[in-house]
């Protein structure tokens, strides 16, 4: 396997804290690769590593075999689009586009073939000559990114280039850079914070919480399958219940309630259960085997299209219990109020330590 | 509703018309007037465009006139060139905690009064001054050098006197440049070099167009530096004005050197402006 992009043990610490905690990182060729962690988890610096804008502490950034550290950014075969997209306001769209080109000291005749053919590619033909200030938020999005393109580098970095837009334009966008991605059959790595971001679009999702990489994967076992809590908590929804183990795969939760569930770590006391709202089978047959059953007292119908949920209390607690509620109408006599029998199977109720 | 934002915009007109017309458009026609009347051999006074010849035709005039513009111009580039990189390091590079206190230290300065300020500089750089009395007692020279009174120390002068009104403009379009430009540029290939040139100055061209118009009328229209600091045979032009009006008593002579004055560097002015394709309502927005 061809990797272009090979990180590690990668550090660094700044005056009162530290942002990277010994990362390493292998990125195959022509992937996109998502880092997706909250605010603060050192993703922004861990980018700015790989652009060559920080230093690293210690540790290696090889891109294509080649050792990075100390290398300036203008000398590094990486480009960054940039959370505020950072189109010069100076030029119009083809100098935007031409800026790296003419740094590179091509011909004028080359630059404006490159120019022009970059701009089929993102589908706006025709727009070099106007100003960026008369573009779209979605436009300037494309020419950010032809921008960079243009320079053929062996790694696109995307600093959460979406962050600025509106939702639909958003949503539009995300299969927009996809496509676009596999089209070019450029590397990459895309940094964000939003989870619907990082699964849609994503070969592999890293994520990132204090400085570390909680688990690598792809999408679908990242959902799946988290690897730890946080991931758990952080990519998709989560309900979660305290417990103590009680014997081999039983728990008892701080409510006084009794889970048959998967132990993903060792666990000697205590100990956290994650059920996702989807998993939660309402009104099983009885047929089916290794469920957990309990009873649910809705307390509202939380509406959202095809995404609607149930907001429930469990048995005679108040813990509260969010619950997928399928808009198959199975289910549309279910009103505020009501007790319904509801199971979860013991494979869906996942438990990590605490 | 309407009328009354109505009578507000008259409110605040007023008082700026009645300025301007008062002060400014009546005092000009008057020198106007006066600029065109010139005393025949007859001993009456006649409309006539014989103080503007007089400029034209006497080659001292004409002479001092453009010395004056052309230090006036060296003055502006000098202080863009040393204001510049204080900007630059005010707004993007020291720790942002210190750069409101380090625009205070600039400012602090020009709170005192220019004629103290300049006075200042006599005290340093005369023949008596602070700076001979080290040179001396450190033995580097047996006798006290004078250096003020020569070109150079009235152009140091000067661009000391402009400095505040090049920089503030130069804070506050390097302000509102986000160091993203600047890492972008970077990111693409562009050296320091040309990160400085085709980013930086581009970006701030509009502040420094307006810092440049307001050093250059400044300077144009000063009359005390020059005449403390470059002496007797300083030759600025304000300074022939002032002898027109005060020495000769010859105002209408005064008048229309004054009135050259602001059309030739209005001129200059529209010239630098097209050089640098900048226009005027952008550059003082």
């Amino acid at each position: 396997m061809e990797y272009v992009l090979d990180v590690k043990n990668l550090q660094k610490h700044f005056a009162d804290h530290s942002a990277v905690n010994g990362i390493d990182l292998l990125v195959e060729e022509g992937k996109f690769f998502s880092i997706l962690g909250p605010s603060g988890c050192g993703k922004t610096t861990l980018l700015r590593m790989i652009a060559g804008f920080l230093e690293p502490t210690s540790g290696s950034i090889k891109i294509r075999d080649e050792e990075m550290t100390g290398v300036a950014p203008n000398h590094r075969p990486v480009n960054l689009v940039f959370q505020n997209l950072a189109l010069f306001p100076m030029m119009n769209v083809e100098q935007n586009i031409a800026f790296g080109l003419k740094r590179k000291k091509l011909s004028q005749k080359e630059i404006d073939k490159k120019v022009n053919d970059i701009l089929e590619k993102v589908h706006l033909k025709g727009y070099g000559k106007k100003e960026v200030s008369q573009l779209s938020g979605g436009q300037k999005q494309r020419i950010a990114i032809a921008r960079s393109l243009v320079l053929e580098p062996s790694i696109l970095l995307l600093d959460e280039p979406l962050g600025a837009l509106d939702l639909k334009l958003r949503e539009t966008m995300k299969i927009e850079l996809k496509k676009l991605q596999a089209e070019f059959g450029t590397t990459f790595i895309y940094i964000t914070h939003d989870q619907s971001e990082a699964l849609v679009m994503s070969d592999k999702v890293a994520v990132m919480n204090n400085g570390q990489f909680e688990q690598i994967d792809t999408p679908k076992n990242l959902y799946a399958n988290p690897k730890t809590s946080f991931v758990a908590g952080f990519v998709g929804e989560s309900n979660i219940f305290n417990a103590k183990l009680d014997k081999d795969d039983n728990v008892i939760s701080e409510e006084g309630l009794n889970f048959k569930v998967t132990l993903i770590d060792e666990i000697t006391k205590n100990c956290e259960v994650y059920i996702r709202p989807e998993s939660i089978i309402l009104m099983p047959d009885d047929t089916l085997e290794g469920l957990n059953l309990f009873q649910l007292t809705v307390k509202t119908i939380l509406f959202d299209g095809s995404n609607t949920k149930l907001l429930t209390t469990i048995e005679k607690t108040n813990h509260e219990i969010m619950v997928s509620l399928p808009q198959n109408r199975q289910f549309a006599h279910i009103k505020d109020g009501d007790v319904i029998q509801a199971g979860v199977h013991f494979n869906d109720c996942k438990c990590y330590k605490k | 509703m309407k009328s009354y934002t109505k009578l507000g915009f008259y409110v605040f007109l007023v008082p700026i018309l009645m300025w301007l017309f008062l002060l400014i458009v009546i005092p000009q026609i008057e020198l106007l007037i006066m600029s065109l009347r010139f005393e025949n051999d007859a001993g009456d006074m006649v409309w006539s465009f014989e103080n503007y010849k007089e400029f034209f035709v006497n080659e001292i005039y004409w002479y001092t006139f453009m010395r004056t513009a052309l230090y006036a111009i060296i003055v502006t580039f000098l202080t863009f060139i040393v204001t510049f990189p204080i900007a630059f390091y005010i707004t993007k590079i020291v720790n942002k905690k210190y750069s409101a206190f380090l625009i205070i230290l600039l400012l602090l300065p020009f709170w005192v009064s220019e004629l103290v300020r300049v006075y200042g500089w006599t005290i340093l750089l005369r023949e008596s001054g602070v700076i001979n009395y080290f040179l001396q007692n450190l033995g580097l020279t047996t006798r006290g050098i004078e250096m003020l009174y020569n070109d150079a120390s009235m152009i140091m002068g000067l661009v000391y006197t402009s400095m505040l009104f090049m920089v503030v403009p130069l804070i506050s379009s390097l302000e509102g440049m986000d160091d993203s430009y600047i890492e972008a540029a970077s990111d693409l290939g562009a050296s320091r070099l040309t990160i400085f040139f085709k980013i930086v100055i581009p970006y701030c061209a509009s502040g420094i167009v307006s810092g440049s118009i307001v050093v250059f009328m400044l300077t144009l229209g000063n009359y005390l530096t020059p005449n403390l600091m470059g002496g007797k045979n300083s030759l600025w032009f304000t300074e022939q004005i002032y002898n027109e009006f005060i020495a000769s008593l010859n105002w209408n002579q005064g008048a229309a050197f004054g009135f050259l004055l602001l059309i030739l560097s209005s001129l200059i002015i529209w010239a630098g402006l097209k050089i640098s394709k900048q226009n005027l309502a952008k550059a003082l927005s």
